[in-house]
């Protein structure tokens, strides 16, 4: 069986945002560390680094995760969506972060790359989300700036406006 | 905020896995989703030389239905079993609880017998396996056993697991005919640590109510055929008994009332799933 020591680095591969990427990681590496220190993808932010902020959320193969709660080596081999993977194309924002800047959604945007990952799996599965239900999702997510009541709004606002793209 | 150094196992069959915890036992630590034991690493509150991850173990994903009991496996994550079509009509109460457990995104990666394994006073499966009565199933190179949850819950965090043993299964028991289930909690927010939560079951022969968050370990009582003021008094006594502290979330006064009201509350509830 594998056994992968402690004081030497071992190469993860990752499929990141479609892309086939690989670096190297001792075992007590986080993911959030791997993807910031190792690849440069600096979107995804570190908060309490205990699982309760949400700032590191991305997507581990199909679902929202916290990256600070995975280990760089449990993941070798995964598919991974981060924050810099949602934009459509250089310079235009997707709907979700779109809302976001126009519901003024964000201040410090420390918390956000979480969030609109959280969100932008959530708005797939639900695409008709009520209030409260979005309520309860946005639990798993701490924001000390918004008051959470514009972060709603865009929410329920990309929600529409994807509805009307999917109908259009 | 860094785990200390340790080596990592990646298990490819149960023998693998076995073989690790034989010959590292107490330096050993098992890691399937992650999500309690990586914030244990990154306190330092568990300096584990060697991590044995037994998620690419197959036969470790299955929920399998049994006569009389639902067996979740060591690589099952909470996500999938709460998605398990046949979850609610088997065993109401589990479906009750499990929406409770963290959030969405810890569900994800979080495991069923993970959170077994932590033995947190406050978590939710122990609770549901103590007021159900379900087991925990511990494997070793040696031996197989089955434990009963009340005889695996030694304390805070503190498990009747020895040192050579992987989790392999819960066994959790199906609904019955002719009982109720109930499940309630209270936390300051969604998807914190219960203050106290409650697992009431209404059988034809007497009510059992089962307690997180209050004790060092999940609690149940037997509550016979009570009612009224005798039930309240029982409660009163089950409060009183469970020797609850004060801490920053709560102080023990609010948490004998919570008992006392939560639980009649989740007895109330139970009773009538079972009219």
């Amino acid at each position: 069986m594998p056994r992968l020591s402690a004081d030497t680095r071992h190469l993860v591969r990752l499929v990141v945002n479609g892309r086939a990427v690989e670096a190297h990681a001792e075992p007590r590496m986080l993911l959030t560390d791997f993807l910031r220190h190792e690849l440069g993808m600096t979107g995804t932010h570190v908060g309490c680094e205990h699982g309760v902020c949400g700032a590191c959320t991305v997507d581990i193969d199909g679902v929202p995760a916290r990256a600070c709660l995975t280990l760089a080596v449990q993941a070798d081999g995964a598919t991974i969506r981060t924050v810099e993977g949602l934009a459509p194309e250089a310079g235009r924002l997707s709907v979700l972060q779109d809302a976001f800047r126009r519901h003024h959604a964000l201040q410090c945007g420390f918390c956000t790359a979480g969030i609109l990952m959280s969100l932008d799996h959530y708005l797939r599965i639900h695409p008709t989300p009520t209030e409260p239900d979005l309520r309860n999702f946005l639990g798993g997510h701490l924001c000390r700036c918004t008051g959470y009541v514009p972060i709603l709004a865009a929410a329920l606002d990309a929600a529409k406006r994807l509805r009307e793209a999917s109908h259009a | 905020m860094k785990p200390a150094r340790f080596d990592y196992i990646r298990a490819e069959t149960l023998a693998d896995a076995h073989a690790a915890l034989a010959q590292d036992g107490n330096d050993a630590r098992v890691i399937a989703g992650g999500q309690t034991l990586l914030p244990m690493l990154s306190m330092r509150l568990a300096r584990p030389k060697v991590l044995v991850d037994i998620m690419h173990l197959p036969q470790l994903r299955q929920i399998t239905a049994e006569d009389n009991a639902i067996r979740v496996g060591a690589g099952v994550r909470q996500a999938k079993l709460l998605a398990w079509p046949d979850l609610a009509a088997r065993q109401p109460l589990l479906a009750a609880a499990m929406p409770w457990i963290g959030h969405a995104q810890i569900r994800s990666r979080g495991t069923v017998c993970g959170s077994v394994a932590h033995a947190d006073p406050s978590a939710e499966i122990p609770l549901v396996l103590v007021a159900l009565g379900g087991a925990i199933e511990l494997s070793s190179r040696r031996k197989r056993r089955r434990v009963a949850a009340d005889d695996f819950f030694a304390g805070m965090m503190s498990t009747t697991r020895q040192a050579t043993e992987l989790i392999e299964a819960v066994i959790v028991p199906t609904r019955r005919p002719g009982h109720g289930y109930a499940f309630r909690e209270f936390a300051r927010r969604h998807g914190d640590f219960a203050i106290v939560a409650c697992a009431a079951v209404a059988a034809p022969d007497g009510i059992r109510l089962a307690i997180g968050g209050v004790a060092d370990r999940p609690t149940g009582r037997d509550l016979g055929n009570l009612d009224g003021g005798a039930l309240d008094d029982a409660l009163d006594a089950f409060a009183w008994d469970l020797d609850a502290r004060d801490d920053l979330h709560a102080t023990a006064r609010y948490r004998r009332e919570l008992v006392r009201s939560l639980g009649r509350a989740t007895i109330a509830e139970a009773q009538q799933c079972r009219a």
